[in-house]
């Protein structure tokens, strides 16, 4: 049985223990799980595992991911999610439209950076604000973001129902808008930008943003540039909220109204990072596999085995109340999200079978 | 100017019926110290409990006493079944926990009573009145009237009951409030029963506004910039900040409107309470904290 | 720790069970299936169980009187999407596949933003969808949009019907000049999207039109009105959605806005949004393409086979023949029928959906089978093609009497003629930015 033990493993230099995956065992695990989702996944889902499961699910973690950067790291509550993926998701396609050729990956960032743009500017509130108060910023983004993209038809290359449409997806010269392809392109994406983020959190910055979670008077104190470290975390969390609506739109969907970016989709990013756990990385696929996975098992269940027991609108209504349920029992029971459950396994797992 | 006063005086009128939900949340806010968002679930499952029992044949005042029995086991249920649970978590857990109550509550509502959309009619015919040339609406000065009572019934309450005292230490202190024997546990359900019984007019006045249905428990959207502008633990503030919000939205959507494109009701609110926020950062009315490190 | 630990342990099994449940499928063939990605709970759960619930009911009709579309029954499934976008892409790739070997027809979501969420996937898979009375205004041009079919009634032809009917209240098209005519619309996609229509249609007769936008979800519409009455207008066109129109309503009279000069569209006609306004509403005028009644024969058949039977769909009676139950018969009844005509061309059993679309658009239903059907009144006379997906234009108005809506006028027809060349042109530009290629109709039979 393979041992998990980390004897024998010493970092000798810094940059040996500052890396996210010190043992060579999760490294390999790492590996393997990559050689899973790129190779053998692609062989075997079906399209509804691609476009209703595995592609939503990706975009959503990574979204989640952009919204715990700045929540679980740096401690800027925010209830607009939605707002920067919507933003990121409409300036793509008008990249798209209005340069001729432009690679539609160079779109994204584009976007993304358009996003992050807009997410410093909802940031500056939090100079003074703080805590709760908070939300009512990004709250503010949403709604105008969400109003803009409706009212002025220009972001919508005046479509008369206010809907884009998204590009071919077109790579060199390889064609992308298969649900496998759809999904390979979206596990690219989501793989660099997590690695990116899991640098990130590793880095001064992410210790700085830390430090301002856990006090900022106090982070100042020491000498922390507070303003910027918390301008860099909106920036940052709102360039991986922007990819992310990319995504949604264009390799997800293949169309996108600014509804589809409203308030809800912001709490169920917040959701995300709730239960999958704050601060933490591999929370939020936690969270996005249970917040994707959980309503589509139970209207499954529902559909299946309640079929003819109760009407069809009963069992919605059941789903309904025991997804509130069960949101209720994780933050009783698992305050720290999934991610701890995750800790809790991996710990004993290194010490096994030493002691049980 | 008598439209300038229109406007005004309906964006008034209407700020009240915000204030209405908003000071539901104040109540739980200050204390539990959880911003419920569940409020606006708990203002749809009064209304369409209410309006559902009516219509099975019960009287008016039958149909509210059995409401307000409702909406207390309701408020006991998430008291003991959830927050309790949760005692000395950070607010956005807490938060969190409202938004899978309100789930839950808009699951058992529609489960209960069905999806349909109900009339509710509470005998006042809203018929447009003229005072001197401007335009008022019954129904609003109704609303308006109902809410002073409230606020009225609220002050007296707090400050001249024993239960109003305990109160109002225990937002001030938790763990002192119960150092010197107050029943902390007496104390949350009295004031969740208080919020489930403004929260049962609430739904009555808003229900009749805009029939009963589902989007009642989104009025909890225009409920939020007011909390934000009167701060989160003040009765007084949130109507107030209701009054502010109401003219503010109605003022810039006439005359702002024109020049940025209208429709802007939804996020104007929000704008203001960010303004109010930059100048005053907690709030109009809220405790200014001091932080030490 | 170990609770949860034992919770999750839980929970990774029944999730691999329910997928196990999902993809396991009993195979039997010999049926016709239609996926119906239904709305039960949330804001428009109203609309979604009556539309839904006429639906079925319909084809339970047709499999307990008539034994099946020839012989072949009809079998559905339903899963909810909430009305929200996503949930309908799921549903939509649950269901495609069929049911037990039973292929699927086409695909109903009565939703704008599920239907372009699914557009173009519903081409990839080819199985017709149907956007009854919404939806895509320039997939009327069949010859871009092979898949997608907005029957009998377009936005576009719907706010031209309007008009018309606005020309005819005030005795002609030449007493329009210099009226006013105020749109008020939900500040949505949907909303805004026959704005320039209504400029093209005033420019066009002479009357002036002011669009006012009510933010979502509508419940608060004070300042508009007071800018309506401010403007004095003749009509006001509302173009609400959900809890918008009894607001707009009770705002009305509250401003002292008749309210039988507010003329609402598709989406402010059912009994859902003039009820809850209460005594206020009395006289509210609106469109619709399926009147309300319980008296069209075929809702009788209805009611003696499936709702005594003990088997129909609703669960509060009352709500039978309502304006969205008719909808939903009405929307029965042309899907039921274009399987039909597609089986007198491929035979008579379960069809693919690529054959079924064949028979949408060689949809065809004259006075002659309106009357066998015995919906007479209820639906209009639409003749499809390949150029032409939308194959009515006409709808009815009516106006609400305090508990029941009335049929105040015949079938008017909008000015298809006018629109035309703005939808070619929209479909075009579609085609292009898409890469298609538009099918020569010229060459299809």
């Amino acid at each position: 049985m393979l041992s998990l033990t980390g004897s024998g493993q010493f970092s000798t230099r810094y940059a040996q223990d500052r890396r996210i995956f010190r043992l060579w065992q999760a490294r390999a695990g790492l590996a393997v799980l990559l050689a899973v989702a790129y190779v053998v996944v692609p062989l075997w889902a079906s399209d509804y595992w691609f476009s209703a499961i595995l592609i939503p699910f990706l975009v959503l973690s990574l979204a989640g991911l952009g919204l715990n950067l700045l929540t679980g790291y740096a401690g800027q509550l925010s209830l607009g999610s939605a707002a920067f993926m919507a933003i990121g998701a409409f300036a793509a396609y008008n990249f798209q439209l209005r340069v001729e050729g432009l690679p539609f990956l160079v779109s994204f960032v584009l976007g993304g950076l358009v996003a992050a743009v807009a997410g410093v500017v909802s940031g500056l509130p939090s100079l003074r604000i703080k805590g709760f108060y908070l939300i009512v910023s990004t709250l503010a983004a949403q709604f105008i973001v969400e109003w803009t993209l409706t009212k002025f038809g220009w972001f919508s290359n005046f479509n008369p129902s206010g809907v884009i449409t998204a590009p071919p997806l077109v790579m060199l010269g390889t064609d992308l808008s298969s649900p496998a392809g759809r999904y390979l392109l979206t596990l690219s994406v989501v793989t660099a930008l997590f690695a990116l983020a899991g640098r990130i959190v590793r880095s001064d910055l992410g210790r700085n943003w830390m430090a301002v979670r856990d006090m900022d008077t106090a982070a100042a104190v020491i000498g922390i540039p507070v303003v910027r470290t918390k301008l860099l975390a909106f920036a940052i969390s709102s360039f991986f909220c922007g990819v992310a609506g990319s995504l949604w739109a264009f390799a997800y969907l293949g169309t996108v109204e600014p509804h589809g970016f409203d308030l809800n989709r912001s709490f169920q990013v917040l959701f995300i990072i709730i239960i999958g756990g704050m601060g933490s990385i591999l929370g939020n696929f936690l969270g996005a596999a249970f917040v994707v996975l959980l309503p589509l098992l139970l209207s499954n269940l529902g559909g299946s085995l309640l079929a003819g027991v109760i009407a069809p609108g009963d069992t919605e209504n059941l789903q309904k109340i025991l997804f509130g349920v069960l949101i209720i029992v994780f933050l009783i029971r698992e305050p720290e999200g999934l991610a701890s459950l995750w800790r809790g396994l991996w710990a004993r797992a290194r010490v096994w079978p030493l002691r049980d | 100017m008598d439209f300038f006063l229109e406007v005004l005086i309906g964006g008034l009128l209407a700020g009240v019926m915000y204030s209405m939900v908003a000071i539901g949340f104040v109540l739980i806010y200050k204390a539990s110290g959880v911003f419920n968002f569940a409020q606006g679930s708990m203002v749809l499952f009064a209304a369409l409990t209410f309006v559902s029992l009516l219509e099975r044949g019960f009287p008016f005042w039958g149909a509210f006493a059995a409401t307000l029995a409702a909406m207390l086991a309701l408020a006991f249920a998430i008291e003991r079944g959830v927050l309790r649970h949760l005692v000395n978590r950070p607010p956005i857990t807490l938060f969190m926990a409202t938004l899978g109550v309100s789930f839950i509550i808009e699951g058992l509502a529609q489960l209960l009573w069905g999806a349909q959309v109900h009339g509710l009619d509470l005998g006042i015919r809203d018929e447009p009145l003229e005072v001197s040339g401007i335009l008022l609406s019954r129904f609003d000065l109704f609303a308006a009237g109902i809410a002073a009572l409230l606020v009225l019934g609220l002050s007296l309450l707090f400050s001249r009951t024993r239960i109003g005292l305990s109160l109002r230490s225990v937002a001030d202190d938790h763990l002192a409030a119960l150092a010197v024997g107050i029943r902390l546990q007496r104390i949350w359900g009295v004031v969740w029963a208080v919020a489930g019984f403004v929260g049962l007019v609430a739904g009555l006045l808003w229900g009749a506004r805009l029939g009963v249905q589902f989007s009642l428990s989104l009025v909890v959207l225009k409920a939020l910039p007011v909390l934000i502008i009167g701060g989160f633990s003040s009765i007084g503030g949130a109507i107030v900040g209701g009054l502010i919000v109401g003219a503010g939205e109605k003022l810039a959507e006439v005359y702002v409107g024109p020049i940025i494109g209208d429709g802007l009701e939804n996020w104007f609110p929000y704008v203001l309470a960010l303004l109010f926020l930059l100048v005053r950062p907690a709030g109009l009315f809220g405790e200014r904290a001091i932080e030490r490190v | 720790m170990s609770v949860s630990r034992l919770s999750f342990r839980r929970l990774a099994g029944a999730v691999s069970l329910g997928l196990a449940l999902a993809s396991g499928a009993v195979h039997a063939a010999g049926e016709q299936y239609f996926p119906l990605q239904s709305y039960r709970v949330g804001p428009y759960a109203a609309g979604g169980t009556g539309f839904f619930g006429g639906f079925i009911d319909y084809m339970q009709l047709i499999n307990t009187r008539d034994g099946g579309v020839n012989g072949v029954k009809l079998t559905w499934s339903e899963c909810e999407t909430e009305y929200v976008v996503e949930k309908g892409v799921e549903c939509y790739e649950r269901l495609k596949k069929g049911l037990n070997g039973a292929p699927a027809a086409a695909t109903n979501p009565l939703s704008v933003g599920i239907a372009y969420a699914t557009l173009d996937r519903s081409t990839a898979d080819r199985i017709p969808l149907i956007t009854i009375n919404h939806g895509r205004t320039d997939s009327t041009d069949g010859s871009v949009f092979p898949y997608v079919f907005p029957l009998q009634l377009n936005p576009y032809s719907e706010v031209s019907a309007i008009v018309n009917y606005v020309g005819q209240r005030e005795g002609g098209f030449e007493k329009l000049k210099g009226k006013k005519i105020v749109t008020l619309y939900h500040g949505s996609p949907y909303g805004k999207e026959t704005i320039p229509i209504l400029d093209i249609l005033a420019k066009k007769y002479g009357f002036t039109v002011t669009h006012i936008e009510v933010p979502h979800p509508g419940t608060e519409q004070q300042s508009q009105w007071l800018n309506i009455r401010r403007i004095k207008p003749d009509w006001v066109i509302l173009r609400g959605w959900g809890v918008m129109n009894p607001v707009a309503l009770k705002t009305a009279a509250k401003t002292g806005f008749p309210v039988d000069h507010v003329i609402g569209n598709i989406w402010s006609n059912s009994e859902d949004d003039a009820a809850p306004a209460g005594d206020v509403a009395k006289g509210y005028i609106s469109i619709t393409t399926h009147p309300a009644g319980t008296d069209f024969p075929v809702l009788k058949d209805i009611e003696k086979h499936v709702l005594k039977a003990g088997k129909g769909n609703l669960q509060d009676p009352k709500r039978f023949g309502n304006v969205y139950y008719n909808l939903g018969v009405v929307n029965g009844i042309l899907n039921v029928e274009a399987v039909r005509i597609a089986q007198a061309k491929f035979g008579k059993r379960p069809l693919t959906g690529e054959e079924v679309r064949w028979g949408f658009e060689h949809l065809n239903i004259d006075n002659k089978r309106l009357q066998e059907l015995g919906a007479v009144g209820l639906v209009q006379n639409l003749k499809l093609s390949c150029a032409d997906h939308e194959g009515g234009g006409a709808v009815r108005f009516q106006q609400w009497d305090g508990a029941h809506w009335k049929v105040i006028s015949d079938w008017v027809q909008a000015d298809r003629a006018l629109l035309r060349p703005i939808i070619e042109k929209s479909a075009a530009a579609y085609a292009k930015e898409k890469g298609i290629t538009p099918r020569n109709c010229a060459k299809e039979s």
